[in-house]
């Protein structure tokens, strides 16, 4: 019988599977952050619970803390509250926490590989949607509500109805200009933002194995904007080479017994999957999103879409809604739209090749007079290695703010946020309405593009300026 | 979580698709350490506009909310749901749920009545002819009506999830039922496995 990745890490992790309910699952890595786990802690207090298994659960403290002034106390009474939580509540049930100030820190999905404890294989969740990202080493990694949180530090299982498996196959070589953000916007695009919903999606194709692991990292985080439960891609030598030698990367003869175990992983050949749909990266263009959902997007090359050119009514009027918010006229060319803001940062794009890729166009170069433009690092790690190659001076005497780790600009919690109706280029993940502060408006595009557009002052590539 | 059979009142109709978790409930309001609090934050940036169907007359007493395609899209967020709750909804109905939207609401007791796209713009429709109509839910039957329309739409809930709001059941405790399995399942792990260092 042919089996496939999904259906491989799925098999390996069912507990049990009682008549009539759905399968327990069993969590080899649960992830934790301070903006949804007070209320499962709280939870677990309450019923006189404990942690099931601190030594499979991490800590870290992104989405609300200050990217800015690390030394002062944190002046938002409310973030502040929500860290100190956190710290007492790891401390209470015996969690490890790599806090603000330790060079663990940092966003959740950039931390769990860089210390090599994502792996092939395994089962990955945390209380934040963009979990979807560790499923790049083959893992199977999802977001869980808060409630969910607190079973699975109660009893480290979850109960899953075992969803669809979905192939993304993406054929062909991605042309010069386009990167992993680019091709995951394109894949969103003609998976439509709820395509994917109940599939756990396996990206497969010549263009997906060319990616490198921070590459496929990014296309893997954005699976929940096509709806779906998870992104998966198959480990290979360059899963190997990442992990090879990182902090608890098996070693010696373990190793060794892990590469035997990863290799078995991949879809045998001649399975089927319930849903599959073809992605020709030769077709893609850098990608600059026009609307306010991450499906709504268009090359560089081109105008903002008439609303009348969707097949179905709801459809129009949803391009209608997006355009009216972004105050967007359909036939304006891309690269006539200015912006106000530029930000190079998130679990999507603020690993170390983002920062090379956006630090190699702006170098002698100088941010647009009026243009606001910061580069936010990953992880506390990603931004010394960044200062250890000299980006951080790059991006400052461009005119970069240069700060520290967080989720920051992304979802806006940590007061950095967009004014009333100022435009960003955006390297995260949503262009949700009001998403970097209300009335803000966001493009989502690549690094290199949101480096050449904070130089220019409008959409533009760097082979442009 | 107390258990619910059975939800009739008053609606509100949100004709749009692909509704945002961050548009249910923005991240600002996502630093309240408790899960209630959160009923002035929903929909927050759209109740801004006086026209918005929130602000309407009688909508502060509506139990269900009807509304379009993939609601509940984007975060992870359970608040989204709390804040619904808070405001005093018990009962979303829409032709297609976010995955994680819909297990946030069965866990906490919002029902996620899964209509089909025809089903749903019956209901839209008779709403809109009379925005004051009583709807009713019944969870166990699966059912949506509005009976002064003589309408009533089947909808789509898995059977576990159903007896889990019916019955307002903890799903740690119902888990716990199976500890010698994940115990069996713990000592059967592999040693390769990674481990987060202790203390």
């Amino acid at each position: 019988m042919t089996a496939r990745l999904f259906d491989k890490v799925w098999d390996r992790h069912v507990v049990a599977s009682p008549e009539g309910e759905p399968a327990l699952l069993y969590i080899d890595l649960h992830l934790v952050h301070e903006v949804t786990s007070p209320q499962a802690f709280e939870g677990l207090e309450l019923a006189g619970r404990k942690v099931r298994r601190p030594d499979l659960t991490l800590a870290t403290m992104d989405h609300d803390v200050p990217t800015i002034g690390l030394d002062k106390p944190i002046a938002d009474p409310l973030a502040a509250e929500q860290i100190k939580r956190l710290k007492e509540n790891c401390a209470k049930f015996g969690v490890t926490l790599h806090a603000l100030g330790s060079i663990e820190q940092g966003i959740v999905h950039v931390i769990g590989p860089q210390l090599g404890l994502t792996q092939p294989g395994m089962t990955v969740v945390c209380g934040d949607s963009h979990t979807s990202t560790h499923g790049a080493f083959g893992a199977l990694a999802f977001g869980i509500g808060t409630t969910e949180v607190e079973h699975v530090l109660a009893t480290q299982t979850l109960r899953q109805v075992k969803p669809n498996a979905m192939a993304v196959t993406v054929e062909g070589e991605l042309p010069a200009e386009c990167t992993a953000k680019d091709l995951v916007l394109g894949i969103i695009r003609a998976l439509g933002v709820g395509g994917g919903a109940g599939s756990v999606i396996e990206y497969r194709g010549e263009a997906i194995r060319s990616l490198s692991m921070e590459g496929r990292m990014t296309v893997c985080n954005m699976s929940i904007e096509g709806g779906a439960r998870a992104g998966m891609i198959a480990p290979d030598e360059v899963t190997f080479a990442y992990l090879e030698g990182r902090k608890h990367s098996p070693r010696g003869t373990e190793w060794e017994r892990a590469l035997d175990d990863w290799r078995s992983l991949a879809t045998d050949s001649g399975a089927e999957f319930d849903k599959e749909i073809h992605v020709d990266a030769a077709s893609l263009r850098p990608t600059v999103t026009w609307g306010t959902n991450p499906a709504q997007s268009v090359s560089i090359d081109d105008v903002v879409p008439q609303p009348s050119a969707n097949v179905t009514p709801a459809a129009q009027r949803s391009a209608e809604q997006a355009l009216t918010y972004m105050n967007l006229t359909p036939g304006t060319a891309i690269r006539d739209i200015s912006v106000d803001a530029v930000s190079i940062e998130t679990c999507t794009n603020g690993r170390i090749e983002d920062l090379r890729a956006a630090a190699a166009v702006v170098r002698g170069r100088k941010v647009h007079a009026g243009v606001r433009a910061l580069v936010v690092p990953g992880s506390a790690r990603v931004k010394a290695e960044a200062e250890a190659e000299g980006l951080d001076r790059q991006f400052t005497d461009a005119g970069f703010e240069w700060r520290s780790a967080g989720c920051s600009m992304c979802l806006g919690m940590n007061g950095d946020i967009l004014s009333p109706g100022e435009r960003s280029a955006s390297t995260s993940n949503r262009n949700f309405e009001g998403r970097q502060g209300p009335g803000g408006r966001t493009h989502l595009v690549s690094p290199a593009v949101a480096a050449a557009t904070a130089v220019a002052g409008h959409f533009t590539t760097p082979g442009d300026l | 979580m107390t258990g619910v059979q059975q939800i009739s009142g008053p609606a509100v109709a949100l004709d749009r698709r692909d509704v945002d978790t961050d548009q249910i409930i923005p991240a600002s309001w996502l630093k309240l350490v408790g899960r209630t609090g959160f009923a002035s934050g929903l929909f927050s940036a759209w109740r801004a506009d006086p026209e918005f169907v929130l602000n309407r007359a009688g909508a502060d007493q509506a139990k269900i909310l009807l509304a379009g395609a993939n609601f509940g899209c984007g975060s992870s967020r359970e608040h989204a749901v709390w804040a619904l709750q808070d405001f005093g909804f018990q009962a979303v109905v829409a032709p297609s749920f976010a995955d994680i939207f819909r297990t946030n609401s069965i866990s906490a007791g919002l029902v996620p009545a899964q209509v089909s796209e025809d089903g749903s713009a019956r209901l839209f429709a008779a709403l809109a002819a009379d925005p004051g109509a009583e709807v009713v839910v019944d969870v166990a039957a699966r059912t949506v009506g509005i009976p002064a329309a003589g309408i009533r739409e089947s909808f789509d809930l898995a059977d576990f999830a159903q007896w889990r709001l019916i019955e307002g059941l903890d799903d740690i405790a119902l888990t716990l039922r199976h500890e010698a399995s994940i115990e069996t399942f713990e000592a059967s792990r592999s040693p390769l496995l990674p481990a987060v260092p202790q203390g």
